[in-house]
């Protein structure tokens, strides 16, 4: 196990200065941020005065190590834009995207499993039938689409859901949430509905399979021998089983779920961080999009790394040492 | 013909002889078994044709100005033009109209999709197949790429080639091909690595043949069939990730309208009711995904041995 561990560290800490490094080097060879920061106004003295404090007149191998430096001490560089530290930036975003993706998780999850449940159970039934149907649907259609449609039809249409922004937040711990408020909720349920689709879709899928696998094992004869009642076998034998590999790749979509945040965020204004990260591309705010970068793959090795340790732990026939990575 | 042993030839003929016909001709009667595919199958012939002859049958030039009025802007759908045209679909807010745009934008769509589908096919396909065939820490370093590669998801991988590289048809392309590659590496390394074991390939050997020539022309052709139904779902996902990144306008050049952009273009009138800029772009799109999709779907059925009956 601490084998494990420590091998895994050390690889996260390679992949990410790897990732630092194909980023850094990618993103600041594309456009020249001078043009788009200083204005064309500005005289000699004031055009060398920014580059040298921004410091854009080094070579780009210094510029990634003094990065490189700044970054092991938390100091990502400062927006170009906002003139504010990027990480900040990014951290005062991300409980907004954080919430975002947990209520897509929950909503996920709460739809996703007893419809799969019920069409593993009766695979054959209309009902059955239509679910899976319904989740071929939920992998194909395009997520921005959807986004538009929800807008459309719940707050053009019928007008009952606000179409952009968090609505009012609360304070919790410094950090601004909207899951507490009536009216925080009302904004997050279509976004979150949006990002759930595809989620959902995958659940019933997983669920659906675990379930007909299942039932045909012998543990479910004995139990059903022993007289259990189906509802028993069904949501306490069979439940257990089939969270296994549904709860495996929960945590490995979380991540996802985080990055195709992007795409939500973007269609209802959601001020998270995937909504920073576009708006940084298109202005080419460098530091913001490397700190994103960084941020995000961070944040994935890390979510991979609890769900590999999950995993042994949720199902003991998984031995660490088998894993190879 | 290349040396393959008997059980192989029925389930690689399709795809690697297709004059072949009993093969091909039992392919089809397994593949219309399922209805709803065929309906797929349809579809995907149906928008093929629509996107190839676009020029010919689309009702307008949308992108000659010349022949866009700004009078018709934003005209609702079925209603008629200045000069007495029926606009099926409506109007964008230049007065184009939506049915020519929807026609050439699938024929965006579909090129970028399939051409990073082909090269990343071809890409992943001879990794995966150098990694199975010579083993050892090629196959090692290869396959931790490809693991390390599946760990994040396509979009965030997309965006960080387009944050790398910029905008363009061309840097799309290879972004969407960065992102894609390593699905068919580990589709085939997969298979290969049951094939290469195989008679055929030691008496290929045996024969002196090039590592190259074993490769390409003895392993590839028997590791065909799931790489197949990878490749027509990996494009259906290739059309889906490039319409969003058009649709975040960080994708296709606006000279280039795939239907991600057309929706995107839609998105600003979608607030003040008018639906159809957005909509039947969107419609055209999730037709031409599904369509892709039952196809795959149905393919991995047939072309899977094990369920063979």
């Amino acid at each position: 196990m601490t084998v494990f561990l420590i091998r895994r560290l050390m690889q996260a800490v390679v992949v990410l200065f790897v990732m630092s490094l194909i980023v850094f080097v990618g993103v600041y060879a594309i456009g020249n941020p001078i043009d788009i920061l200083i204005s064309p106004e500005a005289d000699q003295i004031e055009r060398e005065r920014a580059i040298e404090a921004l410091g854009l007149h080094l070579p780009m191998w210094e510029q990634y190590f003094v990065f490189l430096q700044r970054a092991v001490t938390g100091d990502l560089g400062r927006s170009f834009a906002f003139s504010t530290p990027a990480l900040e930036l990014i951290v005062e975003r991300m409980p907004a995207t954080l919430e975002l993706a947990v209520a897509a998780m929950g909503i996920s999850i709460l739809v996703g499993i007893p419809l799969g449940m019920w069409a593993g159970f009766r695979p054959d039934s209309v009902g059955g039938r239509a679910i899976m149907a319904g989740s071929i649907l939920g992998f194909s259609l395009p997520t921005f689409w959807v986004g538009l449609m929800l807008i459309m039809v719940f707050a053009v249409h019928l007008g009952w859901l606000p179409s952009t922004g968090r609505g009012q937040t609360v304070e919790v711990l410094g950090m601004h949430f909207s899951i507490f408020t009536l009216n925080g909720w009302t904004h997050l349920l279509l976004p979150a509905f949006n990002l759930a689709l595809f989620k959902m879709a995958l659940v019933i899928r997983l669920t659906r399979a675990g379930m007909r696998e299942n039932l045909l094992m012998d543990y479910v004869k004995f139990a059903r021998a022993k007289g259990l009642s189906t509802g028993r076998v069904i949501f306490v034998h069979v439940m257990k089983n089939i969270m296994i590999p549904v709860v495996t790749i929960l945590g490995l979509e979380l991540g996802s779920v985080i990055a195709f945040a992007v795409v939500t965020e973007t269609i209802f204004s959601w001020p998270g961080m995937g909504k920073l990260i576009i708006d940084s591309i298109n202005q080419l705010d460098r530091p913001v999009i490397v700190a994103y970068l960084l941020i995000t793959v961070s944040m994935f090795i890390v979510i991979n790394l609890v769900v590999d340790i999950l995993y042994s732990v949720l199902d003991p026939r998984v031995l660490l040492k088998e894993m190879k990575s | 013909m290349t040396v393959t042993t008997p059980d192989r030839v029925e389930t690689a003929a399709p795809a690697a002889e297709p004059t072949v016909v009993s093969p091909l001709r039992r392919f089809w009667i397994e593949f219309r078994e399922s209805k709803v595919a065929v309906v797929g199958l349809a579809g995907c012939v149906v928008i093929i044709a629509l996107a190839l002859l676009a020029p010919l049958i689309s009702p307008q030039n949308p992108y000659d100005l010349m022949q866009l009025d700004i009078m018709n802007g934003r005209l609702e759908p079925g209603e008629k033009g200045l000069d007495g045209q029926t606009f099926w679909l409506g109007t964008d807010d230049q007065g184009r109209d939506m049915l020519s745009g929807i026609l050439y934008g699938i024929r965006i769509s579909l090129a970028v999709g399939v051409a990073s589908g082909v090269l990343a096919m071809m890409l992943g396909a001879s990794m995966g197949l150098l990694a199975a065939y010579f083993g050892g820490r090629v196959d090692t370093l290869i396959m931790r790429v490809v693991d390390l590669q599946l760990s994040f998801p396509a979009i965030l991988l997309a965006l960080i080639m387009v944050a790398v590289l910029g905008q363009g048809i061309d840097k799309i392309i290879i972004a969407l091909v960065a992102v894609q590659w390593a699905y068919y590496a580990r589709t085939i390394r997969g298979t290969a690595l049951v094939e290469r074991r195989k008679e055929y390939i030691e008496a290929a050997r045996c024969l002196a043949l090039s590592d190259g020539r074993v490769v390409f022309r003895h392993l590839l052709p028997n590791c065909l069939p799931p790489l197949i139904v990878v490749g027509t779902v990996q494009v259906a996902h290739a059309i889906a990730l490039e319409a969003t990144l058009s649709f975040l306008g960080i994708g296709l050049p606006i000279t280039e309208p795939s239907l991600g952009l057309l929706i995107a273009n839609g998105f600003e009138y979608m607030l003040s009711g008018k639906y159809w800029i957005s909509f039947f772009p969107g419609l055209a799109l999730l037709v031409t995904i599904v369509s892709i999709n039952l196809v795959g779907d149905q393919l991995r059925d047939v072309l899977n041995p094990r369920l063979r009956k």
